[in-house]
Protein backbone atom coordinates (compact mmCIF):
# COMPACT_ATOMS: atom_id res chain seq x y z
CA UNK A 1 0.00 0.00 0.00
CA UNK A 2 2.85 2.34 0.89
CA UNK A 3 4.36 2.29 -2.59
CA UNK A 4 1.28 4.02 -3.99
CA UNK A 5 2.01 6.98 -1.72
CA UNK A 6 5.13 7.93 -3.65
CA UNK A 7 3.16 9.19 -6.64
CA UNK A 8 2.29 12.87 -6.56
CA UNK A 9 -1.18 12.31 -8.00
CA UNK A 10 -1.92 9.89 -5.16
CA UNK A 11 -0.66 12.41 -2.58
CA UNK A 12 -2.86 15.08 -4.14
CA UNK A 13 -5.80 12.68 -4.19
CA UNK A 14 -5.38 11.94 -0.48
CA UNK A 15 -5.14 15.63 0.47
CA UNK A 16 -8.14 16.41 -1.74
CA UNK A 17 -10.05 13.53 -0.17
CA UNK A 18 -9.43 14.87 3.34
CA UNK A 19 -10.23 18.52 2.47
CA UNK A 20 -13.40 17.66 0.58
CA UNK A 21 -14.50 15.17 3.25
CA UNK A 22 -14.40 17.80 5.97
CA UNK A 23 -16.02 20.47 3.77
CA UNK A 24 -18.81 18.06 2.81
CA UNK A 25 -19.06 16.80 6.39
CA UNK A 26 -19.74 20.28 7.72
CA UNK A 27 -21.96 21.49 4.89
CA UNK A 28 -23.64 18.11 4.41
CA UNK A 29 -24.69 18.24 8.08
CA UNK A 30 -26.31 21.62 7.46
CA UNK A 31 -27.98 20.34 4.28
CA UNK A 32 -29.40 17.29 6.06
CA UNK A 33 -30.68 19.04 9.20
CA UNK A 34 -32.22 21.79 7.05
CA UNK A 35 -33.82 19.14 4.80
CA UNK A 36 -32.19 20.64 1.72
CA UNK A 37 -30.95 17.43 0.07
CA UNK A 38 -33.12 17.91 -2.99
CA UNK A 39 -32.03 21.56 -3.20
CA UNK A 40 -28.38 20.50 -3.03
CA UNK A 41 -29.02 17.92 -5.75
CA UNK A 42 -30.55 20.65 -7.89
CA UNK A 43 -27.54 22.90 -7.36
CA UNK A 44 -25.15 20.04 -8.15
CA UNK A 45 -26.79 19.28 -11.46
CA UNK A 46 -27.28 22.92 -12.37
CA UNK A 47 -23.54 23.44 -11.91
CA UNK A 48 -23.08 21.26 -14.97
CA UNK A 49 -24.21 24.32 -16.91
CA UNK A 50 -21.20 26.11 -15.44
CA UNK A 51 -18.88 23.35 -16.58
CA UNK A 52 -20.27 23.73 -20.10
CA UNK A 53 -19.85 27.50 -19.86
CA UNK A 54 -16.23 27.15 -18.73
CA UNK A 55 -15.42 24.70 -21.51
CA UNK A 56 -17.09 26.91 -24.13
CA UNK A 57 -15.38 30.14 -23.10
CA UNK A 58 -12.13 28.45 -22.13
CA UNK A 59 -11.85 29.52 -18.49
CA UNK A 60 -11.06 27.26 -15.52
CA UNK A 61 -13.70 24.62 -14.82
CA UNK A 62 -13.81 25.27 -11.06
CA UNK A 63 -14.39 28.95 -11.68
CA UNK A 64 -17.20 28.39 -14.18
CA UNK A 65 -18.88 25.72 -12.10
CA UNK A 66 -18.61 27.83 -8.91
CA UNK A 67 -20.14 30.92 -10.52
CA UNK A 68 -22.96 28.91 -12.03
CA UNK A 69 -23.62 26.91 -8.84
CA UNK A 70 -23.66 30.07 -6.71
CA UNK A 71 -26.04 31.66 -9.21
CA UNK A 72 -28.29 28.60 -8.94
CA UNK A 73 -28.06 28.74 -5.12
CA UNK A 74 -29.06 32.42 -5.04
CA UNK A 75 -31.92 31.78 -7.46
CA UNK A 76 -33.16 28.83 -5.38
CA UNK A 77 -32.84 30.83 -2.16
CA UNK A 78 -34.85 33.63 -3.75
CA UNK A 79 -37.55 31.28 -4.99
CA UNK A 80 -37.83 29.22 -1.80
CA UNK A 81 -37.93 32.29 0.44
CA UNK A 82 -40.59 33.93 -1.75
CA UNK A 83 -42.77 30.98 -2.51
CA UNK A 84 -42.92 28.02 -0.14
CA UNK A 85 -45.33 26.13 -2.39
CA UNK A 86 -44.18 24.20 -5.42
CA UNK A 87 -40.53 24.49 -4.39
CA UNK A 88 -39.81 20.98 -5.64
CA UNK A 89 -41.20 21.84 -9.08
CA UNK A 90 -38.96 24.89 -9.38
CA UNK A 91 -35.90 22.95 -8.20
CA UNK A 92 -36.64 20.29 -10.81
CA UNK A 93 -36.92 22.98 -13.50
CA UNK A 94 -33.62 24.66 -12.61
CA UNK A 95 -31.95 21.24 -12.27
CA UNK A 96 -32.94 20.16 -15.79
CA UNK A 97 -32.33 23.50 -17.51
CA UNK A 98 -28.87 23.85 -15.95
CA UNK A 99 -27.80 20.44 -17.22
CA UNK A 100 -29.27 21.13 -20.66
CA UNK A 101 -27.32 24.40 -20.90
CA UNK A 102 -24.13 22.53 -20.04
CA UNK A 103 -24.63 19.84 -22.65
CA UNK A 104 -25.57 22.30 -25.40
CA UNK A 105 -22.56 24.51 -24.66
CA UNK A 106 -20.25 21.49 -24.82
CA UNK A 107 -21.89 20.50 -28.14
CA UNK A 108 -21.18 23.99 -29.47
CA UNK A 109 -17.53 23.97 -28.36
CA UNK A 110 -15.38 23.34 -31.46
CA UNK A 111 -13.05 20.37 -31.17
CA UNK A 112 -14.27 19.46 -27.70
CA UNK A 113 -12.90 16.16 -26.50
CA UNK A 114 -12.56 16.46 -22.71
CA UNK A 115 -13.74 13.36 -20.91
CA UNK A 116 -17.34 14.09 -19.87
CA UNK A 117 -17.38 11.08 -17.62
CA UNK A 118 -14.80 12.66 -15.34
CA UNK A 119 -17.37 15.28 -14.29
CA UNK A 120 -20.15 12.78 -13.91
CA UNK A 121 -18.17 10.29 -11.83
CA UNK A 122 -15.29 12.37 -10.48
CA UNK A 123 -11.58 12.36 -11.12
CA UNK A 124 -9.89 12.38 -7.74
CA UNK A 125 -6.70 10.99 -9.31
CA UNK A 126 -6.41 14.10 -11.51
CA UNK A 127 -6.44 16.78 -8.81
CA UNK A 128 -4.00 19.61 -9.53
CA UNK A 129 -2.17 21.81 -7.00
CA UNK A 130 -4.52 24.69 -7.89
CA UNK A 131 -7.52 22.48 -7.17
CA UNK A 132 -6.02 21.79 -3.73
CA UNK A 133 -5.64 25.52 -3.02
CA UNK A 134 -9.27 26.04 -3.97
CA UNK A 135 -10.43 23.17 -1.73
CA UNK A 136 -8.24 24.30 1.18
CA UNK A 137 -9.44 27.89 0.83
CA UNK A 138 -13.06 26.80 0.79
CA UNK A 139 -12.63 24.60 3.89
CA UNK A 140 -10.95 27.51 5.68
CA UNK A 141 -13.81 29.89 4.78
CA UNK A 142 -16.39 27.32 5.90
CA UNK A 143 -14.66 26.80 9.27
CA UNK A 144 -14.37 30.56 9.87
CA UNK A 145 -18.05 31.16 9.01
CA UNK A 146 -19.19 28.25 11.17
CA UNK A 147 -17.11 29.45 14.13
CA UNK A 148 -18.33 33.03 13.99
CA UNK A 149 -22.00 32.33 13.29
CA UNK A 150 -22.44 28.88 14.82
CA UNK A 151 -25.20 29.96 17.20
CA UNK A 152 -27.14 31.85 14.54
CA UNK A 153 -26.84 29.03 12.02
CA UNK A 154 -27.86 26.53 14.72
CA UNK A 155 -30.92 28.62 15.60
CA UNK A 156 -31.94 29.10 11.96
CA UNK A 157 -31.49 25.39 11.23
CA UNK A 158 -33.31 24.12 14.32
CA UNK A 159 -36.24 26.53 14.44
CA UNK A 160 -36.22 29.27 11.82
CA UNK A 161 -39.54 30.73 13.00
CA UNK A 162 -38.15 31.27 16.48
CA UNK A 163 -34.82 32.55 15.15
CA UNK A 164 -36.78 35.13 13.20
CA UNK A 165 -38.48 36.26 16.41
CA UNK A 166 -35.08 36.63 18.09
CA UNK A 167 -34.19 39.06 15.28
CA UNK A 168 -31.75 36.73 13.54
CA UNK A 169 -31.59 37.43 9.81
CA UNK A 170 -33.05 34.11 8.64
CA UNK A 171 -33.03 34.79 4.86
CA UNK A 172 -29.34 35.81 5.06
CA UNK A 173 -28.26 32.60 6.81
CA UNK A 174 -30.50 30.46 4.63
CA UNK A 175 -28.88 31.96 1.53
CA UNK A 176 -25.42 31.60 3.08
CA UNK A 177 -26.00 27.89 3.73
CA UNK A 178 -27.12 27.43 0.11
CA UNK A 179 -24.14 29.31 -1.34
CA UNK A 180 -21.70 27.31 0.80
CA UNK A 181 -23.51 24.15 -0.32
CA UNK A 182 -23.04 25.21 -3.94
CA UNK A 183 -19.28 25.73 -3.49
CA UNK A 184 -18.93 22.45 -1.58
CA UNK A 185 -20.85 20.62 -4.27
CA UNK A 186 -18.43 21.98 -6.87
CA UNK A 187 -15.36 20.64 -5.04
CA UNK A 188 -17.13 17.37 -4.24
CA UNK A 189 -17.79 16.95 -7.97
CA UNK A 190 -14.03 16.73 -8.42
CA UNK A 191 -13.84 13.82 -5.97
CA UNK A 192 -16.96 11.72 -6.58
CA UNK A 193 -18.58 13.43 -9.57
CA UNK A 194 -21.88 15.08 -10.25
CA UNK A 195 -24.01 11.94 -10.12
CA UNK A 196 -22.72 10.71 -6.77
CA UNK A 197 -22.18 13.99 -4.95
CA UNK A 198 -25.45 13.66 -3.08
CA UNK A 199 -24.36 10.32 -1.65
CA UNK A 200 -21.22 11.93 -0.21
CA UNK A 201 -23.37 14.70 1.24
CA UNK A 202 -25.83 12.29 2.87
CA UNK A 203 -24.47 8.81 3.73
CA UNK A 204 -21.69 9.77 6.19
CA UNK A 205 -23.92 12.57 7.47
CA UNK A 206 -26.76 10.21 8.29
CA UNK A 207 -24.49 7.98 10.40
CA UNK A 208 -22.93 11.04 12.06
CA UNK A 209 -26.36 12.42 13.00
CA UNK A 210 -27.23 9.21 14.82
CA UNK A 211 -23.95 9.29 16.75
CA UNK A 212 -24.07 12.94 17.88
CA UNK A 213 -25.98 15.07 20.31
CA UNK A 214 -24.77 18.43 19.02
CA UNK A 215 -24.57 19.90 15.53
CA UNK A 216 -20.83 20.58 15.97
CA UNK A 217 -20.03 16.98 16.89
CA UNK A 218 -22.18 15.80 13.98
CA UNK A 219 -20.02 17.88 11.64
CA UNK A 220 -16.80 16.44 13.07
CA UNK A 221 -18.04 12.83 12.97
CA UNK A 222 -19.28 13.37 9.41
CA UNK A 223 -15.88 14.74 8.37
CA UNK A 224 -13.99 11.84 9.96
CA UNK A 225 -16.35 9.19 8.51
CA UNK A 226 -16.21 10.83 5.09
CA UNK A 227 -12.42 10.88 5.17
CA UNK A 228 -12.36 7.20 6.10
CA UNK A 229 -14.78 6.22 3.32
CA UNK A 230 -13.01 8.39 0.75
CA UNK A 231 -9.51 7.14 1.50
CA UNK A 232 -10.60 3.49 1.73
CA UNK A 233 -12.50 3.90 -1.55
CA UNK A 234 -9.46 5.52 -3.14
CA UNK A 235 -7.24 2.66 -2.00
CA UNK A 236 -9.61 0.02 -3.36
CA UNK A 237 -10.16 1.82 -6.66
CA UNK A 238 -6.40 2.14 -7.17
CA UNK A 239 -5.68 -1.50 -6.38
CA UNK A 240 -8.57 -3.04 -8.29
CA UNK A 241 -8.65 -0.47 -11.09
CA UNK A 242 -12.21 0.70 -10.41
CA UNK A 243 -13.85 4.12 -10.96
CA UNK A 244 -12.83 6.11 -7.90
CA UNK A 245 -16.09 8.03 -7.32
CA UNK A 246 -18.27 4.95 -7.56
CA UNK A 247 -15.93 2.97 -5.30
CA UNK A 248 -15.98 5.71 -2.64
CA UNK A 249 -19.77 5.74 -2.67
CA UNK A 250 -19.96 1.93 -2.54
CA UNK A 251 -17.63 1.92 0.47
CA UNK A 252 -19.87 4.54 2.12
CA UNK A 253 -22.96 2.45 1.30
CA UNK A 254 -21.40 -0.66 2.84
CA UNK A 255 -20.41 1.48 5.84
CA UNK A 256 -24.04 2.51 6.23
CA UNK A 257 -25.21 -1.12 6.11
CA UNK A 258 -22.57 -2.10 8.70
CA UNK A 259 -23.80 0.76 10.87
CA UNK A 260 -27.41 -0.46 10.63
CA UNK A 261 -26.39 -4.01 11.57
CA UNK A 262 -24.22 -2.87 14.51
CA UNK A 263 -26.99 -0.55 15.72
CA UNK A 264 -29.52 -3.39 15.63
CA UNK A 265 -27.16 -5.68 17.57
CA UNK A 266 -26.44 -3.00 20.18
CA UNK A 267 -30.14 -2.27 20.58
CA UNK A 268 -30.88 -5.98 20.86
CA UNK A 269 -28.19 -6.47 23.50
CA UNK A 270 -29.41 -3.46 25.47
CA UNK A 271 -32.94 -4.83 25.47
CA UNK A 272 -31.82 -8.13 27.00
CA UNK B 1 -50.91 50.55 31.98
CA UNK B 2 -52.15 47.46 30.14
CA UNK B 3 -49.47 44.97 29.10
CA UNK B 4 -51.06 44.53 25.67
CA UNK B 5 -53.58 46.97 24.22
CA UNK B 6 -55.29 46.18 20.93
CA UNK B 7 -57.68 48.75 19.46
CA UNK B 8 -59.98 48.48 16.43
CA UNK B 9 -57.73 45.93 14.78
CA UNK B 10 -58.87 44.62 11.41
CA UNK B 11 -56.71 42.30 9.38
CA UNK B 12 -57.31 40.92 5.92
CA UNK B 13 -55.33 38.44 3.92
CA UNK B 14 -55.85 38.30 0.15
CA UNK B 15 -58.91 40.54 0.57
CA UNK B 16 -60.47 38.03 2.95
CA UNK B 17 -61.14 39.53 6.36
CA UNK B 18 -59.62 37.30 9.04
CA UNK B 19 -59.93 39.55 12.07
CA UNK B 20 -62.50 42.29 12.34
CA UNK B 21 -62.61 45.14 14.84
CA UNK B 22 -60.65 43.40 17.59
CA UNK B 23 -60.41 45.24 20.91
CA UNK B 24 -58.48 43.56 23.69
CA UNK B 25 -56.69 44.78 26.77
CA UNK B 26 -54.42 42.41 28.68
CA UNK B 27 -53.52 43.47 32.22
CA UNK B 28 -50.52 42.53 34.28
CA UNK B 29 -50.70 38.95 35.65
CA UNK B 30 -53.71 38.05 33.56
CA UNK B 31 -53.97 34.44 32.46
CA UNK B 32 -55.76 34.90 29.17
CA UNK B 33 -57.06 31.97 27.17
CA UNK B 34 -57.72 32.63 23.51
CA UNK B 35 -60.14 30.06 22.17
CA UNK B 36 -62.10 29.65 18.99
CA UNK B 37 -62.54 27.38 15.97
CA UNK B 38 -59.71 26.46 13.61
CA UNK B 39 -59.33 29.14 10.97
CA UNK B 40 -61.05 31.63 13.25
CA UNK B 41 -57.99 33.88 13.39
CA UNK B 42 -56.32 32.86 16.68
CA UNK B 43 -52.94 32.17 15.16
CA UNK B 44 -53.13 35.32 13.03
CA UNK B 45 -53.76 37.42 16.12
CA UNK B 46 -50.69 35.84 17.75
CA UNK B 47 -48.58 36.59 14.69
CA UNK B 48 -49.71 40.21 14.79
CA UNK B 49 -48.86 40.51 18.49
CA UNK B 50 -45.45 38.91 17.84
CA UNK B 51 -44.76 41.25 14.94
CA UNK B 52 -44.47 38.41 12.40
CA UNK B 53 -47.37 39.83 10.36
CA UNK B 54 -47.89 43.54 9.80
CA UNK B 55 -51.27 45.15 10.31
CA UNK B 56 -52.68 48.19 8.56
CA UNK B 57 -55.91 49.03 10.40
CA UNK B 58 -56.02 49.60 14.14
CA UNK B 59 -53.29 49.59 16.75
CA UNK B 60 -51.42 47.02 18.82
CA UNK B 61 -49.32 48.25 21.73
CA UNK B 62 -47.09 46.06 23.87
CA UNK B 63 -46.09 48.01 27.00
CA UNK B 64 -47.05 51.15 25.06
CA UNK B 65 -44.84 50.36 22.06
CA UNK B 66 -45.13 48.81 18.63
CA UNK B 67 -44.88 44.96 18.78
CA UNK B 68 -41.67 44.84 16.77
CA UNK B 69 -39.94 47.26 19.17
CA UNK B 70 -40.63 45.25 22.30
CA UNK B 71 -39.96 41.68 21.20
CA UNK B 72 -37.59 40.96 24.08
CA UNK B 73 -40.47 41.52 26.52
CA UNK B 74 -42.45 38.71 24.90
CA UNK B 75 -41.61 35.04 25.37
CA UNK B 76 -43.11 32.78 22.72
CA UNK B 77 -43.69 29.03 22.77
CA UNK B 78 -44.58 27.86 19.26
CA UNK B 79 -47.26 25.33 18.48
CA UNK B 80 -45.45 22.35 17.07
CA UNK B 81 -42.59 21.10 19.20
CA UNK B 82 -42.41 17.79 17.39
CA UNK B 83 -40.58 19.25 14.43
CA UNK B 84 -36.96 18.26 13.89
CA UNK B 85 -36.89 15.53 16.54
CA UNK B 86 -33.78 13.96 14.98
CA UNK B 87 -31.89 17.25 15.15
CA UNK B 88 -28.63 16.76 17.07
CA UNK B 89 -28.99 19.44 19.70
CA UNK B 90 -28.78 19.40 23.48
CA UNK B 91 -31.57 20.73 25.68
CA UNK B 92 -29.38 23.52 27.03
CA UNK B 93 -28.51 24.70 23.51
CA UNK B 94 -32.20 24.99 22.67
CA UNK B 95 -32.80 27.03 25.82
CA UNK B 96 -29.88 29.35 25.09
CA UNK B 97 -31.51 30.28 21.75
CA UNK B 98 -33.89 32.34 23.86
CA UNK B 99 -31.21 34.95 24.53
CA UNK B 100 -31.55 38.10 22.49
CA UNK B 101 -29.44 41.07 21.64
CA UNK B 102 -26.74 40.35 24.23
CA UNK B 103 -23.12 40.84 23.34
CA UNK B 104 -21.55 37.48 22.76
CA UNK B 105 -18.09 35.99 22.55
CA UNK B 106 -16.68 34.93 19.20
CA UNK B 107 -16.62 31.27 20.15
CA UNK B 108 -18.74 29.24 22.54
CA UNK B 109 -21.21 30.47 25.12
CA UNK B 110 -20.74 32.92 27.98
CA UNK B 111 -20.93 31.71 31.56
CA UNK B 112 -23.87 34.01 32.28
CA UNK B 113 -25.74 32.62 29.29
CA UNK B 114 -25.29 29.07 30.58
CA UNK B 115 -26.23 30.06 34.14
CA UNK B 116 -29.33 31.86 32.89
CA UNK B 117 -30.36 28.90 30.75
CA UNK B 118 -29.86 26.51 33.67
CA UNK B 119 -31.99 28.83 35.80
CA UNK B 120 -34.76 28.78 33.21
CA UNK B 121 -34.55 24.98 33.07
CA UNK B 122 -34.78 24.81 36.86
CA UNK B 123 -37.93 26.96 36.72
CA UNK B 124 -39.63 24.31 34.59
CA UNK B 125 -38.08 21.41 36.51
CA UNK B 126 -35.90 20.18 33.67
CA UNK B 127 -32.38 21.06 34.84
CA UNK B 128 -31.39 17.39 35.06
CA UNK B 129 -31.92 17.03 31.33
CA UNK B 130 -29.68 19.90 30.23
CA UNK B 131 -27.07 17.76 28.48
CA UNK B 132 -29.52 15.34 26.85
CA UNK B 133 -30.41 15.32 23.15
CA UNK B 134 -33.78 17.02 22.75
CA UNK B 135 -35.18 14.23 20.58
CA UNK B 136 -34.99 11.72 23.44
CA UNK B 137 -37.45 13.67 25.61
CA UNK B 138 -41.19 13.05 25.76
CA UNK B 139 -43.63 15.55 24.27
CA UNK B 140 -44.43 17.08 27.64
CA UNK B 141 -40.77 17.40 28.61
CA UNK B 142 -39.99 18.99 25.25
CA UNK B 143 -42.76 21.51 25.80
CA UNK B 144 -41.23 22.44 29.17
CA UNK B 145 -37.89 23.02 27.44
CA UNK B 146 -39.63 25.35 24.96
CA UNK B 147 -41.13 27.24 27.90
CA UNK B 148 -37.66 27.48 29.45
CA UNK B 149 -36.35 28.86 26.15
CA UNK B 150 -39.01 31.55 26.25
CA UNK B 151 -38.21 32.32 29.92
CA UNK B 152 -34.53 32.68 29.10
CA UNK B 153 -35.03 36.25 27.88
CA UNK B 154 -36.84 37.23 31.14
CA UNK B 155 -40.08 38.17 29.37
CA UNK B 156 -42.98 40.02 30.97
CA UNK B 157 -45.47 38.22 28.75
CA UNK B 158 -45.47 34.54 27.87
CA UNK B 159 -47.45 33.53 24.79
CA UNK B 160 -48.12 29.85 24.12
CA UNK B 161 -49.73 28.49 20.95
CA UNK B 162 -51.59 25.23 21.61
CA UNK B 163 -49.10 24.16 24.29
CA UNK B 164 -50.73 20.83 25.01
CA UNK B 165 -51.83 19.78 21.55
CA UNK B 166 -49.67 16.65 21.39
CA UNK B 167 -49.27 15.80 25.06
CA UNK B 168 -51.02 13.16 27.18
CA UNK B 169 -53.51 14.19 29.86
CA UNK B 170 -51.09 13.97 32.80
CA UNK B 171 -48.49 15.98 30.90
CA UNK B 172 -51.13 18.59 30.05
CA UNK B 173 -52.02 19.12 33.67
CA UNK B 174 -48.34 19.43 34.60
CA UNK B 175 -47.84 22.08 31.93
CA UNK B 176 -50.83 24.09 33.17
CA UNK B 177 -49.76 23.74 36.80
CA UNK B 178 -46.37 25.08 35.78
CA UNK B 179 -47.99 28.00 33.94
CA UNK B 180 -50.07 28.75 37.00
CA UNK B 181 -46.90 29.12 39.09
CA UNK B 182 -45.21 31.25 36.42
CA UNK B 183 -48.34 33.39 36.24
CA UNK B 184 -47.51 34.87 39.66
CA UNK B 185 -44.83 36.97 38.00
CA UNK B 186 -45.58 36.79 34.28
CA UNK B 187 -48.62 37.62 32.20
CA UNK B 188 -49.68 34.54 30.26
CA UNK B 189 -51.61 34.17 27.03
CA UNK B 190 -52.52 30.68 25.87
CA UNK B 191 -54.11 29.85 22.56
CA UNK B 192 -55.97 26.59 22.74
CA UNK B 193 -58.98 24.80 21.41
CA UNK B 194 -58.91 22.45 24.39
CA UNK B 195 -61.39 24.53 26.39
CA UNK B 196 -61.99 21.90 29.03
CA UNK B 197 -58.52 22.00 30.56
CA UNK B 198 -57.79 25.65 30.14
CA UNK B 199 -60.91 26.89 31.89
CA UNK B 200 -59.52 25.53 35.13
CA UNK B 201 -56.57 27.87 34.97
CA UNK B 202 -57.41 30.97 32.92
CA UNK B 203 -58.69 34.17 34.49
CA UNK B 204 -59.88 35.72 31.22
CA UNK B 205 -61.18 34.11 28.07
CA UNK B 206 -61.31 35.61 24.59
CA UNK B 207 -63.26 33.73 21.96
CA UNK B 208 -62.08 34.60 18.47
CA UNK B 209 -63.92 33.80 15.29
CA UNK B 210 -63.22 36.80 13.08
CA UNK B 211 -64.75 38.90 15.88
CA UNK B 212 -63.86 38.76 19.54
CA UNK B 213 -65.98 38.00 22.60
CA UNK B 214 -64.29 38.61 25.89
CA UNK B 215 -65.15 37.15 29.30
CA UNK B 216 -63.66 37.69 32.69
CA UNK B 217 -64.04 34.31 34.40
CA UNK B 218 -61.81 34.96 37.38
CA UNK B 219 -64.88 35.32 39.64
CA UNK B 220 -66.77 32.43 38.11
CA UNK B 221 -67.15 29.55 40.48
CA UNK B 222 -65.51 26.50 39.07
CA UNK B 223 -66.32 22.98 40.14
CA UNK B 224 -63.45 20.93 38.87
CA UNK B 225 -64.05 17.83 40.87
CA UNK B 226 -63.24 15.38 38.13
CA UNK B 227 -61.00 12.60 39.39
CA UNK B 228 -59.00 11.94 36.21
CA UNK B 229 -57.79 15.52 35.74
CA UNK B 230 -59.63 15.79 32.49
CA UNK B 231 -62.93 17.29 31.43
CA UNK B 232 -64.76 16.17 28.41
CA UNK B 233 -67.20 18.53 26.74
CA UNK B 234 -70.16 16.95 28.52
CA UNK B 235 -68.69 17.54 31.97
CA UNK B 236 -67.84 21.04 30.92
CA UNK B 237 -71.39 21.82 29.88
CA UNK B 238 -72.73 20.33 33.09
CA UNK B 239 -70.35 22.46 35.07
CA UNK B 240 -71.32 25.63 33.28
CA UNK B 241 -75.04 24.94 33.67
CA UNK B 242 -74.57 24.57 37.43
CA UNK B 243 -73.31 28.11 37.50
CA UNK B 244 -76.57 30.00 37.53
CA UNK B 245 -74.96 33.37 38.23
CA UNK B 246 -73.32 33.36 34.82
CA UNK B 247 -74.21 36.35 32.70
CA UNK B 248 -75.79 35.71 29.34
CA UNK B 249 -73.20 35.42 26.64
CA UNK B 250 -73.16 37.31 23.39
CA UNK B 251 -71.10 34.79 21.45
Amino acid sequence: MLDMLQYEFIQNAIIAGILVSFASGIIGSLIVVNRMVFLAGGIAHTSYGGIGLAVYFGFPIFFGASIFACGAALLMAFITLKNRNRIDTFIGLIWAIGMAIGIILIDLTPGYNVDLMSYLFGSILAVSDQDLYFMGGLLFVIIVIMSVWYKDILAVSYDSEYANLRSINVPFFYTLILVLSALTVVVAIKVVGLILVIALLTIPIYIAEKLSNTLASMMVYAGVLSTFFTLLGLFLSYNYDLTSGATIIMVSGVGLIVYFVVEKIVRYKNSL
Amino acid sequence: MPIIEIKNLTFAYNKQIILEDINLSVQKNDFLAIIGPNGGGKSTLLKLILGIENYKNGTIKILDQEPSKNLSKVGYVPQNTNINIDFPIKVIEVVMMGHVGHKRPLLGYRKEEIACAMGALAQVGMEKFAQIKIGSLSGGQRQRVMIARALCAHPEILILDEPTASIDVTGQKQIYDLLKILNKTITIIVVSHDISVILGYASKVAHINKNISYHDISDTKRNFDSSDDHFCEVELLQMLSKDSTKKSCSC
